[in-house]
Order: structure tokens, then C-alpha cells, then sequence
């Protein structure tokens, strides 16, 4: 079974775990100054890369914390993950 | 607080169930779901420990704390005590910002013990259960089959004390039953 690695509980077999979709997607300070095409590409717009990708993850029958996860969509394989609020690592990074 | 003790008459979960050696559903206890901010985890209250690592539990005498997550935390007590802990965990944290919920009617609790026991479990647990990744004091939340489980390993026979919410109860019983005939009866 996949191994995914909570950064606070360390490798846990895939079912604990839920999805969250994209990292690292700001929430504009003000949502009525943004125009409605803005908008639309914040709330629907996602990255579709093949190879490393950003994603939230929620180790939901865990630790139940939410926290990021940097896999590679090509292979399944996960580079790295990170608490919630840290920076993401590399390569990539913002 | 309750303006009434915390005194229903409960019906066992297992009234009808059948158990093979090594399963053994456990009689009720006083459990709390305490979340606390993770700086001010330190010491114990109440006869509970708080600072104990991530996933494991910690044992005062017949009071457990499981520590679920970085500021979760779940603890378990004499039934007769449900009363006087709620009490004492209150007076203990004082002005640090909590909340302590009374989940002894929702869980319920199974004891499955033997050579056995980590096969049987692993029947519907994906956690690697060696001796090695899971040793005697380790306390997690996980999964047994579709139910979302609290497993902990309470001594090196080995004891696992799983604990479900009530309504899961039958199903993560008959589940254990079941995984437990290819030991033939168990231990």
C-alpha cells in the first residue's frame, strides 16, 4: 500500500488520508475588489502538471491535521511534505 | 455542566454477541475528547499526562490519556469516576483554553489479546503492527475495515484495546470474530 508521510506522524498506510486538492492558492485579502474573472480562476483554476505537484493532504483517521505534500503525479511517489503554514521546499519553491 | 449526573442506564453494545478466545468486549468507561493548544500541553491534569509524544499513551494508575494529535487528546477513566474527572480536568487547566467533551456513550471498547492478535487486526488495519513500528504503549487512530477505530497496544502478550464509537460497535466485532476463525479460536 502507498505510504504517505505525515509530517507528524510519519508514514501512514494512504486510506488515513484524504486529498485537498492544489497547495499554496491565496485567498485575495479582499474577494469583492476582485473581478469576476479572477475569481472564477481562483475558485476553478488548478495546476495539471505531470511530475511534482503541491497538494493538500488531511491525515483524516490520523492525527486528523491538515498539512502539504509534495508529490510527483507521474509516478505517485512523495517527495516531501511540511506543515501546514511552512514554506514549501524545494524545487520550486515560493 | 449537565444539570443532571451523567448517570443513563446503558445497555451493552455486545448484549447478543458471541466472542472467540482472545476477544473480549470491555466493560464501560468515562471517556473525554480534550483539546488543548499544544503550548500549554505540559505536565498532567487530573491524573492524565499531557506531554507525552505524539501517538502514544501514558497510564496513572486506571487513568489512560491517549494522545491522538499535536493538541487531541483522549482519555479514559472508571466509569464511576465520569463525574469527578470532568470536575478535576476543569480545576487542572484553569484559565488555559480548552474544551473537554464526555464521548463515554459514544465509544465502546474491545480487548483482543494473543499470539494472534496483530493478524486478526490486520484482517482490516493497514498499520504495520511489528513490534518494532507498533511497541506496547503506542495509541493511534486508524482504520479496521470501513470503520475509523483507536487502536492501542496496552502490554507485550499483546494486548490491543480497540476502541470504536458504539454504532460501529456490532460491525468491528463480527469483523474481528470473523478474522479470528483462521487462527482457530484465536490463541
Amino acid at each position: 500500500m502507498l505510504l504517505i508521510p505525515c509530517p507528524y506522524c510519519g508514514e501512514r498506510p494512504e486510506l488515513e488520508f484524504r486529498c485537498g486538492g492544489e497547495a499554496h492558492i491565496a485567498r485575495a485579502a479582499d474577494p469583492s475588489a476582485v473581478d469576476d474573472g479572477a475569481w472564477s480562476e481562483f475558485l476553478f483554476s488548478r495546476g495539471n502538471p505531470k511530475g511534482l505537484y503541491a497538494e493538500r493532504w488531511n491525515h483524516a483517521h490520523g492525527c486528523q491535521r491538515w498539512f502539504n505534500a509534495i508529490r510527483d503525479t507521474a509516478s505517485d511517489r512523495f517527495v516531501e511534505s511540511y506543515k501546514m503554514g511552512e514554506k514549501r521546499p524545494l524545487p520550486g519553491g515560493e | 455542566m449537565l444539570e443532571t449526573p451523567n448517570a443513563a442506564r446503558r445497555v451493552s453494545a455486545f448484549a447478543d454477541a458471541v466472542s472467540p478466545a482472545g476477544i473480549r468486549p470491555l466493560p464501560g468507561a468515562a471517556r473525554f475528547a480534550l483539546r488543548l493548544r499544544e503550548a500549554d500541553a505540559t505536565g498532567e491534569a487530573a491524573g492524565f499526562r499531557l506531554d507525552q509524544p505524539l501517538n502514544t499513551f501514558a497510564a496513572q494508575g486506571d487513568r489512560l490519556s491517549l494522545r491522538l494529535g499535536p493538541n487531541e487528546w483522549l482519555l479514559i477513566g472508571p466509569e464511576a469516576d465520569a463525574d469527578a474527572i470532568a470536575a478535576e480536568i476543569a480545576a487542572a487547566l484553569g484559565t488555559r483554553f480548552h474544551t473537554l467533551v464526555d464521548i463515554g456513550h459514544r465509544n465502546v471498547a474491545i480487548e483482543v489479546k494473543g499470539p494472534h492478535a496483530a493478524d486478526i487486526l490486520n484482517a482490516g488495519c493497514p498499520l504495520d503492527l511489528f513490534d518494532a513500528r507498533f511497541p506496547t504503549g503506542t495509541a493511534t487512530r486508524t482504520l479496521l475495515g470501513k470503520a475509523e477505530i483507536v487502536l492501542m497496544r496496552l502490554d507485550d502478550a499483546p494486548t490491543y484495546r480497540v476502541e470504536c464509537w458504539r454504532s460501529f460497535a456490532t460491525y468491528v466485532h463480527d469483523f474481528l470474530t470473523e478474522a479470528a476463525q483462521e487462527f482457530d479460536a484465536g490463541t
